[in-house]
């Protein structure tokens, strides 16, 4: 094990510089977020996911946001476990009917100044599984939705670059407050 | 009157069934089939049904041939498998949920995949009937002195699928851990029904996103098979490129992560890396990180670049630069080894009953992987090995894991020489409309074991009816009494050693 971490010592970082926010996403965010809230959270945010019936093909593309490539925490951005630490719902999935009441009680308990982002085409309008008598069919049937990051599944870089500009329209706009 | 050839000649052959013989059988050859099952001479591949029909898929486990015996219920209702063959049980209650099937003896009633959401219980034959489920589900008891219950999910505390486990405990030891899934059905199934050959291979590979190349796969080559499809070569030969990386990024971001829930997050961070460059090579070749949609009915999608053979040729070197160093420090880390050796034990008798596909299976003596039985092409023309161990533990879990890995990273370049030139896809959508029904049925073999897929497509071409059966199902049920007496903070290990899909289980 030394070894391996001398290696590494020597080896220099392998996390790779942020990418510039996605511009789509700020507007989305500006038209839609609470200043006085955003003031409140400063850079920094607890990030709560609930797959709400996923293919899980989206669950991979945010693990991967926690490798040492992307290295997510070095925004200030971090995955908590608990709905009652959190400042933001990541929500994957059509919305099962089965997941329905789930993520609505997740959404009762994340105290407010609360953001919830819908993550995938799925979560977008329910995907390909849109119509469906088992799916809701998109995450803004069953809570209030801030800002969608598509993809199927949204590539990390997609979904940094939207975490990213939820991160900065916190930051500017306490600021400008 | 006992092997599967002669139960088959017994039944009323079904001729538009590819590649395997389909049968309708009696009742009394139906129920000697789960005597079969239930003796061990045949294993269960699958089990599913239709308004009028309930299919069982075996293979016989010495002659390895495969069939599908099929069922003409009388009043709906078809005599259990799983009342003597237990893997059965699940397959049965789901089938209940969703086409009304009713299984004749079956002791386990409770509405599986159905909470009583559905609104309507949304049958394949699109009558709606009133769902079964009420509120409440009754867990099995456990019976003793201070026991007492831990709920956990359908939201756990990671980025986890959503799934429900309720332990019951002794202090820290699990007495029973019983699982309630369903919470990501998304109905894939109705949604198949009826829906062109493109729109129902995208679903397909969206049964479980980990394993999208090999649920296509299974999708495209029960079609292939229905349609008397010609694949052509170049086509066969880089969907096993696809397979093999899919399996090597699933592989290297499990070890990572089995590591990181016993606590050395170094594992998992040097694995995540090589799972990242894994999945950019993919993106580089195939244009999708998890290669999604590139396997479609008749070939594929997207042909290999030019580059594409060195950028996997780089890659393989890569990850074997760095793998056997982190082998080695998972060998040679005693308090890693402390968690994983002797946990999580799946006994070979259990894994061999449910026929547990994949690392499951083969970490417990089950010596079976789809590429060689019934094995597909490229894979009768390719050298490798299938790891087999006994201990059936967490650390023989991940033993088969890096035996794998191996294994896959010799396939890519066993693989890339040999691949020819030509097309890459056979007209598919225009001989689908063949003016009758056609059948077909597929077994490959994803990073996880297994997968089934059986498919009739009408006489317009469209899809009629699509089964798809993901290796979970055999696999849930044993994590069950894999974590029998073990402490309670072990199963976020013990679970990620199993790795089973919630969302390939649920539909
Ligand atoms: S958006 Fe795509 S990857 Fe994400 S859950 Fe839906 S189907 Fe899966």
């Amino acid at each position: 094990m030394r070894r391996l971490l001398f290696k590494n010592l020597v080896l220099g970082p392998l996390t790779e510089p942020a990418p510039a926010k996605d511009d789509a996403a700020v507007a989305e965010l500006a038209a839609r977020v609470d200043r006085v809230a955003r003031r409140r959270l400063g850079r920094t945010l607890a990030i709560r996911e609930v797959d709400a019936g996923s293919c899980n093909g989206c669950e991979l593309e945010l693990h991967a946001l926690s490798n040492i490539v992307y290295d997510l925490e070095r925004f200030g951005l971090r995955f908590v476990a608990s709905p009652r630490h959190a400042d933001v719902l990541l929500v994957t999935g059509p919305v099962t009917a089965n997941m329905r009441e789930a993520l609505e009680r997740t959404y009762q308990a994340t105290p407010d100044p609360k953001w919830v982002v819908a993550v995938g085409d799925c979560a977008l309008d329910g995907g390909l599984f849109a119509g469906s008598y088992a799916c809701i069919g998109g995450v803004s049937a069953v809570v209030p939705v801030d800002l969608h990051i598509r993809g199927c599944p949204p590539s990390p870089l997609a979904l940094l670059k939207g975490l990213l500009a939820l991160l900065d329209s916190a930051a500017s706009e306490a600021k400008a407050g | 009157m006992n092997s599967l050839r002669e139960t088959i000649l017994a039944g009323e052959l079904i001729e538009a069934h590819r590649p395997w013989p389909r049968a309708v059988v009696s009742r009394e050859l139906w129920q000697r089939a789960a005597e079969r099952l239930h003796a061990g001479e045949w294993a269960l591949l699958g089990l599913w049904g239709e308004p009028e029909f309930a299919h069982l898929a075996v293979i016989e486990r010495h002659t390895n041939e495969c069939a599908v015996l099929s069922f003409a219920c009388e009043q709906q209702r078809f005599p259990s498998i799983g009342r003597s063959h237990a893997p059965a049980i699940r397959l049965e209650r789901a089938l209940r949920d969703l086409v009304g099937l009713e299984p004749e003896g079956l002791a386990d009633l409770r509405p599986w995949l159905d909470h009583g959401k559905w609104g309507t219980r949304h049958r394949l034959e699109q009558g709606a009937a009133v769902s079964a489920a009420t509120h409440g589900y009754p867990f099995l008891p456990a019976a003793g002195d201070s026991l007492h219950q831990v709920p956990v999910g359908p939201v756990h505390a990671g980025i986890i699928e959503p799934g429900h486990f309720r332990f019951t405990a002794s202090g820290e030891t699990v007495v029973r851990l019983e699982e309630r899934l369903g919470y990501a059905h998304r109905g894939i199934e109705t949604l198949m029904a009826g829906a062109p050959l493109e729109r129902a291979a995208r679903l397909a590979g969206r049964l479980s996103g980990d394993s999208t190349v090999a649920c296509a796969l299974a999708f495209a080559q029960a079609v292939e098979a229905a349609l008397a499809v010609q694949v052509p070569p170049r086509a066969v030969w880089v969907r096993a490129l696809l397979a093999e990386l899919e399996r090597l990024a699933n592989h290297l971001g499990d070890i990572g992560a089995i590591c990181n829930d016993a606590a050395f997050g170094l594992m998992h961070a040097q694995c995540g890396l090589l799972r990242e460059h894994t999945l950019r090579a993919a993106e580089s070749c195939f244009g999708h990180r998890l290669m999604m949609d590139r396997v479609v009915p008749g070939g594929l999608g997207c042909d290999l670049p030019g580059d594409g053979e060195q950028l996997l040729v780089a890659l393989v070197a890569l990850v074997r630069s760095r793998f056997p160093e982190l082998v080695e420090l998972y060998d040679n880390t005693a308090s890693l080894q402390d968690r994983t050796v002797g946990t999580g034990y799946l006994a070979p008798a259990l894994a061999q009953q449910f026929a547990c596909g994949g690392y499951v299976g083969r970490a417990s003596g089950r010596n079976f992987d789809a590429r060689c039985t019934p094995g597909y092409a490229p894979y009768d023309r390719l050298r490798f090995e299938v790891p087999v161990l006994e201990e059936g533990d967490v650390n023989a879990r991940v033993w088969i894991r890096i035996r794998e890995i191996e294994q896959s990273l010799s396939l890519i370049e066993e693989i890339l020489p040999q691949v020819p030139p030509g097309a890459i896809c056979a007209p598919v959508a225009t001989q689908a409309a063949t003016g009758i029904a056609r059948e077909g049925m597929a077994l490959t073999e994803g990073f996880r074991g297994d997968i089934l897929a059986w498919l009739r497509i009408a006489a317009d071409g469209k899809i009629e009816r699509c089964h798809l059966r993901d290796p979970s199902w055999f696999q849930w049920p044993v994590l069950e009494a894999a974590i029998e007496g073990n402490i309670l903070a072990d199963f976020p290990l013990c679970n990620k050693s199993f790795n089973c899909s919630y969302a390939g289980h649920d539909l």
